[in-house]
C-alpha cells in the first residue's frame, strides 16, 4: 500500500492529468449534449451583464449600418403596405376569426455577444424566459434572413446557436423550382458569408443568383429570404446535389435580430410525437 | 517577495484574459488562424507552484474562457493539456534542485529554452482546442490547418510580447 501511494506520488504530474482531462473531456461532451443542465455559460448572469457593457462601444460604431438596415427593412414594409391596400375592394369576402391566423409573432432583441471565428459560434442576445422565449425558437435578422435557434435560456438573457455552426441545419427550399434541402455552415467552411445546402435531390435544375428561402418545415416560418446561388457544380460523391450560396446575412455586423414565436409549435410537437419513431 | 510574485501572477491573469476576451476574440486572419494568448499566463507561472496548483489554476483559467466563449470543457482540457507538458518539460530540462531564476521567462531562461518550451506547451494546448472543438475526425486535416497557423499565430504574438517586457537585470 506504502509503495502504490509512492508510485502515485512519484508520477503526480501524470495522474493528476489524467483526472483534469477527463473532467474536461466530460464537459465537453456534456456541452455538445442536447440536454444540458449547467449554465456555464453566456446566459450566466454575470458574463452576460459583463458582455452588454461591452457591447454599448460596438453598437455606438454600428449606429449607421443599423439605420440602413432598419430603413431598408421599413421601405420593405412600406411596400408590402401598398400591396395590401390594392387589394380589390368591391370582392366580397367573408373574414372569419383573423386572431387565429396569426401563427408567427416576432419578438425584437438585441445582440450583445457575436463571434465568427469559431468553428462552433455562437450568439448571446438580451431577451430571455421572461419576455417568452424558449429553446428551439427560430431567430431572423431585420429583412436579411435567418440567424439561428435559440439554444439555452436564462431569465434576461438567451444563446443562439449561430448558423456559423457545425450542428445548425435549417430546412430551405430554392425558389424558382421549390427543391427541398438542409442548409448547413459545411465541413471546411470558415467564411460568415457562404454557407452550403445539402441533400438537394439529383434532378432538379439548379440555376446561379437563384434565391433561396426557408421552406417552412422545422422552426421557421415559410419563405425567408436565406441566399443566392453561387456554385452548383460540388461533387460529393453521393446522390444528391451540394450547392454553394451566398448568404443575405452579414453575421459580422449583426445588432439587432427578431426571435420568432410559432403559436402553434407545441401543438405541431405533441401530434408528431405521436407518430412511430420513423428512424 | 513571495507574496509579491502572488500579485504580479494575478495581475497578469486579468491582463491577458481581458486583452482575450476583448479583443483577440474577435481577431482571425483570414479565417482560419486565431491566436490564444492567455496561454502565456500558464507559461509564466513560477518554478516552484506544485503540481496540484498547476492543475487547479489551469483548469480555472480554461473554465474562465470556456464561459465567455460559450464551448464549456474545450479550453478546460486544453489548459491541463499545456500544464501537463509544461510540468514534463521542466522536469526534463531543468534540474529540481537549484531553481536559480523564479519564473521561465525569456530574459531569465534565454531564447533557446524558452522557443521551445513555447512551442511545444503551445501546440499541446492548440491540438486538444481544435480537436475538441470540431469534435468529430471526417474534417481532420482542416483542423489541422487551422490549429498549426493558429499556432504559429499564438507563438508569435507570446514571443513578442516576451521580447516586450525583456529584461536580463536577472542574469
Amino acid at each position: 500500500m506504502r509503495n502504490l501511494w509512492i508510485f502515485i506520488n512519484r508520477y503526480n504530474a501524470f495522474f493528476l492529468f489524467v483526472i483534469f482531462f477527463t473532467i474536461g473531456i466530460i464537459l465537453t461532451v456534456k456541452n455538445n449534449a442536447y440536454q444540458r443542465s449547467v449554465t456555464f455559460n453566456s446566459t450566466n448572469e454575470v458574463v452576460g451583464h459583463a458582455y452588454e457593457k461591452l457591447n454599448v462601444f460596438k453598437r455606438y460604431m454600428n449606429l449607421g449600418s443599423v439605420n440602413d438596415s432598419l430603413a431598408f427593412e421599413n421601405a420593405k414594409l412600406n411596400t408590402a403596405l401598398l400591396a395590401l391596400r390594392n387589394i380589390d375592394s368591391a370582392k366580397n369576402t367573408v373574414v372569419k376569426d383573423t386572431a387565429t391566423h396569426v401563427q408567427y409573432t416576432y419578438l425584437a432583441a438585441r445582440v450583445i455577444k457575436n463571434s465568427i471565428t469559431l468553428r462552433n459560434n455562437i450568439i448571446t442576445i438580451n431577451k430571455g424566459a421572461l419576455d417568452g422565449i424558449e429553446s428551439g425558437m427560430a431567430v431572423i435578422s431585420a429583412g436579411r434572413g435567418v440567424v439561428g435557434i435559440i439554444r439555452d435560456v436564462s431569465p434576461h438573457l438567451a444563446t443562439i446557436e449561430s448558423l456559423l455552426n457545425k450542428d445548425a441545419k435549417i430546412s430551405v427550399s430554392i425558389k424558382s423550382t421549390k427543391a427541398l434541402g438542409s442548409l448547413v455552415w459545411g465541413d471546411r467552411n470558415s467564411d460568415y458569408r457562404t454557407a452550403f445546402i445539402k441533400d438537394v435531390p439529383n434532378h432538379f435544375k439548379v440555376k446561379l443568383k437563384d434565391t433561396v428561402i426557408t421552406s417552412g418545415f422545422g422552426s421557421f416560418p415559410p419563405g425567408i429570404q436565406v441566399g443566392t446561388i453561387s456554385n452548383r457544380g460540388i461533387s460529393t460523391g453521393d446522390n444528391f446535389l451540394t450547392i454553394q450560396i451566398n448568404l443575405f446575412n452579414d453575421f459580422s455586423t449583426l445588432q439587432y435580430v427578431y426571435v420568432i414565436k410559432d403559436k402553434l409549435a407545441e401543438e405541431q410537437k405533441a401530434l408528431e410525437s405521436k407518430l412511430p419513431n420513423e428512424q | 517577495m513571495n507574496s509579491k510574485i502572488i500579485l504580479v501572477n494575478i495581475l497578469r491573469w486579468f491582463i491577458l484574459l481581458s486583452i482575450q476576451i476583448l479583443l483577440l476574440r474577435n481577431l482571425s486572419f483570414y479565417d482560419l488562424a486565431t491566436p490564444f494568448t492567455y496561454i502565456l499566463f500558464l507559461l509564466l507561472l513560477p518554478f516552484s507552484t506544485p503540481n496540484v496548483i498547476l492543475y487547479l489554476i489551469a483548469f480555472g483559467t480554461g473554465l474562465t474562457l470556456d464561459v465567455f466563449y460559450d464551448t464549456l470543457g474545450v479550453h478546460t482540457a486544453a489548459c491541463v493539456a499545456l500544464v501537463f507538458v509544461r510540468i514534463l518539460f521542466i522536469s526534463v530540462t531543468v534540474s529540481r534542485d537549484n531553481f536559480d531564476e523564479p519564473e521561465p521567462t525569456l530574459g531569465n531562461m534565454g531564447f533557446k529554452w524558452f522557443g521551445l518550451y513555447a512551442l511545444l506547451c503551445t501546440f499541446a494546448h492548440h491540438i486538444v482546442l481544435f480537436l475538441l472543438e470540431a469534435f468529430k475526425l471526417t474534417e481532420l486535416s482542416y483542423t489541422l490547418l487551422r490549429c498549426l497557423l493558429s499556432g504559429i499565430f499564438t507563438l508569435f504574438t507570446v514571443i513578442l510580447i516576451e521580447f516586450i517586457f525583456y529584461n536580463r537585470k536577472m542574469r
